[in-house]
């Protein structure tokens, strides 16, 4: 089949462009300091000085809004990436060995899936107490089972191909075959659903924001916006709305590009 | 193996599944950086209430006589008393626990209503318009976060225009369903996503395999074919995407909950954070965890009378 860049994977990768944009220069973006009260414009409906209008301390929204994309794009890295580490290196090394570690390693990944995803990271967030560093952790313990899981079924696949048995002929060591022949194979779609859980990462770290269990206010945070804002939900419904909108088109930005990733490097989802 | 041997055997491991569970759990609570009675009960406890808190959760016994204590205290539905309620935890659970069953029933429900025919009308129109529209819209509800949804619900059919209550559960099972609609509606719309998705892509497989081939080679109508192999293997992939999801259900419940005003469980554990109320989190944790590996057991054995391939 030919390989083309879709229309999807293209709107994808702009609003990701935009997005990583906003977080490294927000200054240069942003119309007005997010943190500068204005008290004579405060609730302002979205107008022209300020398109996405003003909260009840007169900050402009817009602002804060870009603001925020740099905490939001942290969450997204950060939530996935000691999932991502933990869980490879764990499924690398099961997949390829086998034996009595790959059957308690399969056990416990059920184990943790028996728990509701949100539940389990709510209670280890309890545990630690809230804040951003704290639901990291309590991410990467939960998360990287996903991680693993796929790993572990590359790994399985690659094991018995052609190209393994030939490395094998030659005489390389388990060393050599598992890091330089299985593991830049069996990484690659591991990577593509990377970028897809970058998409949950956000909707979940803006939904600990909003109940208070992830991001502290003042951190600009999307969910923490839309928290801020829904006690004006009836008076000031912009106060939510952008904030919220960012966080939709966030989340739509890294899974089209997830899946325009997929398509373009032919992996089987 | 035969067929009651293998569903006796699917059955019977779930007693250790429960037994790991609880075991999660409990090692999560000692996970506890620090004195944990003393971030229980804040700085200003005194010494003699820290020493009753501690005796009364057991904390000053051996690590193995604690996690049997646990165990056994869990098995019969004793988690303690609530720290915030000074209630036995089991009658908070008790009392909750239906509305947030009501509210997942009822979004699983939606979900399906929303995403049945529109995965049938996808999949026959696929690579067109309706199929394009369809999943445009359906990728968008699947990258909204459930407390944003909930909100413009909230801000637009009850603030707005005063169709539904802004929140809480009302008395009498009307008003539950009343009350919940909303809030089981927002859960619905990601989930229905979830379902729309992996249906349609298994409805297409299924028009595209060789049986369905041979079926119409044999003169069998497309009726025909649709009713019996289509559907069959559609209602398959569906009871098994709705066991596999519950437990982002009740997560989103957790979310749901909290936005709408909702008095369930998940809106319960969320407050529980806020209060320290380590026994009712410690509890709920356990509970929602029995919860979906008895739905996962449900799954396996109604995956089994649908599909005897799979041997259970």
């Amino acid at each position: 089949m030919k390989r083309r860049l879709s229309i999807p994977f293209l709107i994808g990768l702009t609003i990701l462009t935009v997005l990583v944009l906003c977080a490294l220069f927000p200054d240069l973006v942003a119309p007005y300091d997010p943190l500068a009260f204005d008290y004579t414009a405060m609730m302002v409906a979205p107008n022209a000085a300020h398109p996405f209008g003003t909260d009840q301390f007169g900050r402009d929204l817009l602002s804060r809004t870009i603001h925020a994309a740099g905490i939001d794009l942290q969450i997204a890295l950060f939530a996935t990436i000691g999932p991502l580490l933990i869980g490879a290196t764990i499924g690398l090394l099961v997949g390829w060995f086998g034996g009595l570690a790959d059957t308690l390693v399969g056990r416990l990944i059920d184990l943790v899936q028996t728990f509701p995803f949100l539940v389990l990271v709510i209670a280890i967030v309890a545990v630690l107490g809230p804040g951003l560093n704290n639901m990291y952790v309590a991410v990467a313990l939960v998360g990287w089972v996903f991680y693993a899981r796929l790993m572990r079924g590359e790994v399985l696949v690659q094991k018995g191909a052609d190209y393994i048995a030939a490395a094998r002929a030659l005489g390389y060591s388990q060393r050599r075959l598992m890091l330089r022949h299985i593991m830049p194979n069996a990484i690659r779609p591991v990577l593509i659903y990377l970028v897809t859980d970058m998409a949950l990462a956000i909707l979940l770290g803006s939904s600990l924001g909003y109940l208070g269990l992830g991001a502290q206010p003042p951190t600009p945070e999307w969910g923490v916006l839309v928290a801020d804002g829904k006690n004006f939900f009836t008076t000031a419904p912009w106060m939510s709305l952008f904030p919220g909108l960012a966080i939709v088109l966030t989340g739509l930005g890294f899974s089209l590009t997830g899946d325009g990733l997929a398509d373009l490097m032919d992996v089987r989802r | 193996m035969n067929r009651a041997g293998a569903i006796a055997g699917r059955i019977a491991q779930i007693v250790p599944t429960f037994f790991l569970i609880g075991l999660v759990v409990f090692v999560l609570a000692r996970l506890l950086p620090g004195d944990a009675v003393s971030a229980m009960l804040g700085d200003r406890a005194t010494d003699e209430t820290v020493q009753r808190i501690t005796h009364q959760l057991g904390l000053d016994r051996s690590i193995l006589s604690q996690l049997v204590a646990f165990l056994a205290q869990a098995a019969q539905g004793r988690f303690g008393e609530s720290l915030a309620f000074r209630v036995p935890v089991a009658s908070l659970i008790v009392e909750r626990l239906p509305v947030t069953l009501m509210l997942t029933g009822m979004a699983t429900l939606i979900a399906l209503c929303l995403a049945l025919p529109l995965a049938f009308v996808a999949a026959m129109t696929a690579n067109r318009w309706p199929d394009i529209l369809i999943r445009t819209v359906f990728q968008v509800g699947l990258s909204s976060p459930v407390f944003f949804v909930g909100l413009v619900l909230l801000t637009i059919f009850a603030a707005g225009l005063h169709l539904f209550p802004v929140g809480g559960y009302g008395e009498g099972f009307g008003e539950h369903l009343y009350h919940l609609f909303l809030p089981a509606l927002t859960l619905a719309l990601s989930f229905s996503a979830v379902i729309m998705r992996t249906l349609r892509g298994s409805i297409l497989a299924v028009l595209r395999a060789e049986f369905v081939d041979f079926a119409r080679a044999k003169g069998l109508s497309s009726r025909v074919i649709l009713l019996r192999h289509v559907l069959r293997s559609a209602a398959i992939t569906t009871v098994t995407l709705v066991g596999l999801h519950i437990g982002s259900l009740l997560g989103g419940a957790v979310i749901t909950e909290s936005v709408f005003a909702v008095p369930g469980v998940g809106r319960l554990m969320v407050d529980s954070i806020f209060s320290r109320d380590y026994p009712v989190i410690q509890a709920l944790t356990l509970i929602l965890a029995v919860l979906v590996s008895l739905t996962f057991l449900a799954t396996d054995l109604l995956h089994g009378w649908l599909d005897p391939r799979t041997g259970v």
